[in-house]
């Protein structure tokens, strides 16, 4: 059955090709079928391997798959190779499950669209170039699929092309995480230059012996890897793409944007942990960043209108807190976190893109209002997803998640007090935005009136994620709740069980209460701002500081100061150079040459005829003398 | 006689330069006449009589009357007329002299850079001349035949008045035939 | 009696070289068609003193074919300038230069 790991990542391709090339002659149901059915088979193949790799792989030993040969010249030797250990089966299985029903979801929600071929095929290009990512072998087929989701994600938040500012908010995705990209490219050839080897296993063997703790090569080393990470996650201080990658249409959203592809800088970090505990320093720095982002980002979160950039927002704020998980050592944590976070994150986004197909493409929440009674299954979906999202105690996924973070943010032997301080900030901000989100839209008067109902097809995902947000979190509970540790045994057959303090023995009691509350008063405090109370069609921005966090700490104008206009006045004033002079001058000197040689053609006769006859003197000329 | 061929020479020479400078049509074509039938004369001194008399009958009494006929005929305005002798004005003369000059100069000196011989005419007659055409260069009279055909038609076709189409819908085209 | 050769040959370059710069100053159609028949004649007082100094005919030969030609020439030629005094209501032949450029 492992055999068939390759299957996974080939049929989305074979789909993606078979769509690319055959969709015009293919009837719409046909590029569905193909669409859906691939990532589907790769869902199930997905869960075939993955009984056979619980049941009869105790250990967890990673199964390699080496399909063949990649490049082999000068010593970089690279194999397309695939390894199948607890932390890539995770990411695998989220990938392909969730994929696959946001791909059937994708169906009948694009479906009156004119590129609804292409929309496929870019989708399931995207789900194979992730796959390569998470199960790759070597640092540089983990490159070309990193490099790849960056491309499938330019390509469909600029899918509604015929939009200029999609356009932009594409191009701006790509070099925003192009920076991280370069950085990451550079760690790797870091990487090369010190190991001669480029596989990620015989890396993280021999760097313990390799690397001091501490020293300047390795800290360098693990800083560009999490550039990289940084950009691919929109962390601090990458994260400004993020927002505007929304005009991408919501499936898309929930794909890319929410459950993988910014989980990729995740899975970067906690597959090369060895040399983030290497570098301390660039540990620590990991887990400081996730903190800070995931305040301003849920700052910001709290002063959008537009339904999806809230959620794009959360997002940022939520991979803060797989940041900080990293950061602190917290790996089966992180990862759990990811997890359940894909499961409630997607749900939220499919939930927003079917109130905003309803509501006629309407963004605003504070032009919605009343939909909990019209639009039934997407209300209680998507007060779900919200609950796990806000963490709410004990009966959702998210708290299970959350909580655990938030406790080893504390106890971890590399956590401190400020750090957990910051998640719980975070977790009130948390818990606010979101109900403040659910409180406009849901509730309150009606603003205007859904008039399209959702069909069954785009109704089913959204149940099956909301039962996975709701149960998700069950197979890990907390060690004074029933100890299930399920998952994180799964995962530390492959990465590190975090250390933890030595502490009272209520203590995590009492954090996790002070974490319920937390989540809890912030859904209190959102019911008494925004339940039942009437509206103007906007929130006003009532003064510059609320403007400020509108523009999500405007990054941009930050960006645009610093970087882009000093540029562009570089490039202005060297336009002209002397190569480019050079080039023109070329030009003019045939058109001098075109000029001077067409006044010879007049049209009189009596010029061509003297023309004739000076050719004839010289002709005699040369000839007779 | 040599003499003779010197008069005749300077005749020709003074009758061409008249031709080119002047500025009456008719006139100048009368001194063009002149001019051929003295170099007629010259090819009588040197013993062609048959061209000579070919010179007069055609050239002198074909082309040149045509000529004529085509300059009345065409009644060039009085103003057309003044207007192209205005512009006639001698500083006009000294670009193109300067390039014969140069040309004949060339001409001169090709043709005198060896020595000089007198070569002794001989009277060609009219039989040597036929019997010379018709064997030798029958393939060139035919080609002739063919020109003078090809200069009928093309001036009869381009000699044709325009004719006033009256088209249904488009009154008084004119259709160039 | 006896000519030179060169000498009637130089006097057929002369007016040549005349009917040359007649043509290239003349602007006038016919003007201009005159110099060329000038030139045509003297190529054939060329022909025919070289001929005739070698005691050939053929150069009496030459002179016919020029003559042919250049009769069919200025029949055609004629008939191309009233065309195109009716198209330009002028002789002057610096009009018909929209071939420029």
């Amino acid at each position: 059955m492992k055999e068939l790991l390759w299957l996974i990542v080939a049929l989305p391709f074979a789909g993606s090709l078979i769509l690319a090339l055959f969709s015009r002659k293919l009837p719409r149901f046909a590029c569905a079928i193909i669409g859906v059915g691939t990532v589907s088979m790769s869902a199930i193949i997905t869960f075939l391997i993955s009984i056979d790799f619980l049941y009869n792989n105790p250990t967890g030993i990673p199964y390699n798959q080496v399909l063949w040969q990649w490049m082999d010249v000068y010593g970089l030797s690279a194999k397309m190779a695939f390894t199948l250990d607890t932390v890539s089966l995770t990411f695998v299985f989220v990938i392909t499950f969730v994929g696959a029903l946001i791909h059937l979801y994708s169906a009948k929600f694009m479906w009156k669209d004119d590129g609804f071929a292409r929309f496929f095929t870019f989708m399931n290009l995207f789900i194979g170039f992730m796959l390569i990512l998470v199960l790759a072998d070597n640092f540089l087929l983990l490159v070309l699929g990193w490099e790849g989701v960056g491309l499938c994600s330019y390509l469909l938040i600029g899918y509604w092309f015929k939009e200029p500012a999609n356009g932009y908010a594409a191009r701006k995705a790509f070099i925003v995480t192009r920076v991280g990209d370069t950085a990451l490219v550079i760690g790797i050839f870091i990487l090369f230059m010190t190991y001669h080897t480029l596989n990620i296993q015989a890396v993280l063997d021999s760097a313990p012996s390799t690397w001091v703790v501490g020293s300047g090569i390795a800290t360098i080393t693990a800083f560009l890897l999490l550039s990289g990470a940084i950009g691919k996650s929109a962390q601090l201080p990458l994260q400004t793409w993020l927002p505007d990658a929304m005009v991408a249409p919501s499936p898309v959203s929930a794909l890319i944007h929410a459950a993988t592809m910014v989980t990729a800088g995740v899975y970067l970090i906690a597959r090369t942990h060895v040399l983030f505990d290497l570098a301390p320093i660039a540990q620590t720095s990991i887990a400081i960043i996730g903190a800070i982002t995931l305040l301003v980002a849920g700052i910001s979160a709290l002063n959008q209108q537009d339904i999806k950039k809230i959620l794009a927002y959360s997002t940022i704020s939520q991979i803060g807190y797989m940041f900080l998980a990293l950061g602190v050592g917290a790996w089966s944590a992180a990862i759990f976190h990811f997890m359940i976070h894909a499961f409630f994150k997607s749900l939220l986004f499919l939930g927003a893109g079917s109130v905003i197909s309803v509501m006629h493409d309407e963004h605003n929440i504070f032009k919605m209002g009343g939909l909990w009674k019209k639009l039934p299954v997407i209300f209680w979906t998507f007060l779900i997803a919200s609950c796990a999202l806000a963490a709410l105690p004990l009966v959702t996924a998210g708290f299970y998640s959350k909580d655990k973070i938030l406790w080893l943010a504390f106890a971890s032997d590399k956590g401190s007090v400020w750090l957990w301080l910051a998640g719980i900030t975070g977790a009130f901000i948390t818990a606010l935005y979101t109900f403040r989100m659910v409180f406009v839209t849901f509730f309150g008067q009606i603003k205007a009136q859904p008039t399209q109902r959702i069909g069954i097809w785009m109704t089913i995902p959204l149940i099956v994620l909301a039962v996975l947000s709701f149960a998700g979190g069950f197979i890990e509970l907390p060690d004074n709740m029933g100890h299930v540790v399920l998952f994180s045994n799964f995962i530390n057959k492959t990465l590190p069980v975090t250390t933890i303090k030595e502490l009272g023995h209520y203590t995590e009691l009492i954090f996790q209460l002070i974490a319920a509350a937390v989540a809890v008063s912030g859904v209190v405090l959102a019911y008494k701002l925004y339940f039942g109370k009437k509206f103007p069609a906007d929130e006003p921005q009532r003064d510059a500081l609320q403007r400020f966090f509108y523009k999500g700490f405007d990054f941009d104008l930050l960006y645009d100061k610093v970087i882009v206009t000093p540029i562009v006045f570089i490039s202005r004033i060297n336009k002209n150079d002397f190569i480019n002079q050079f080039y023109m001058g070329l030009g003019s000197f045939i058109q001098l040459l075109n000029k001077a040689l067409s006044a010879t053609q007049n049209g009189k006769v009596r010029w061509y005829a003297t023309a004739l006859v000076i050719g004839a003197i010289i002709i005699l000329t040369i000839f007779y003398s | 006689m040599n003499i003779l061929f010197y008069i005749a020479a300077f005749l020709a020479i003074i009758t061409t330069v008249k031709v080119v400078i002047g500025k009456n049509a008719v006139h100048t074509l009368l001194y063009l006449i002149v001019s051929l039938l003295s170099i007629s004369v010259i090819f009588f001194i040197i013993g062609a009589p048959f061209v000579a008399a070919l010179e007069v009958i055609t050239y002198a009494g074909a082309i040149m009357v045509l000529f004529v006929f085509v300059i009345m005929m065409l009644n060039v305005s009085k103003k057309e007329r003044n207007k192209e002798n205005e512009l006639l004005k001698p500083n006009i003369w000294i670009g193109p002299s300067i390039i014969s000059i140069i040309l004949f100069m060339e001409m001169v000196y090709i043709l005198t850079y060896q020595p000089a011989h007198t070569m002794t005419q001989h009277k060609v007659l009219l039989d040597a001349v036929g019997k010379l055409m018709f064997t030798k260069y029958i393939l060139v009279v035919e080609l002739a035949a063919f020109l003078l055909t090809a200069g009928i038609i093309g001036a009869y076709h381009l000699g044709q008045k325009e004719k006033m189409i009256h088209h249904r819908y488009l009154k008084n085209e004119k259709m160039k035939s | 009696m006896n000519i030179p050769m060169e000498q009637g040959i130089l006097l057929a370059a002369l007016l040549f070289c005349i009917g040359l710069t007649g043509l290239l100053v003349r602007r006038d159609a016919i003007f201009m068609l005159m110099s060329v028949e000038i030139m045509l004649n003297a190529a054939g007082v060329a022909f025919v003193v070289a001929g005739s100094a070698r005691g050939q005919a053929d150069g009496q030969v030459m002179f016919i074919f020029i003559l042919t030609m250049a009769a069919s020439e200025v029949s055609v030629g004629l008939a191309l300038i009233i065309q195109l005094y009716k198209k330009f209501k002028s002789l002057d032949m610096d009009r018909a230069s929209t071939m420029k450029g």
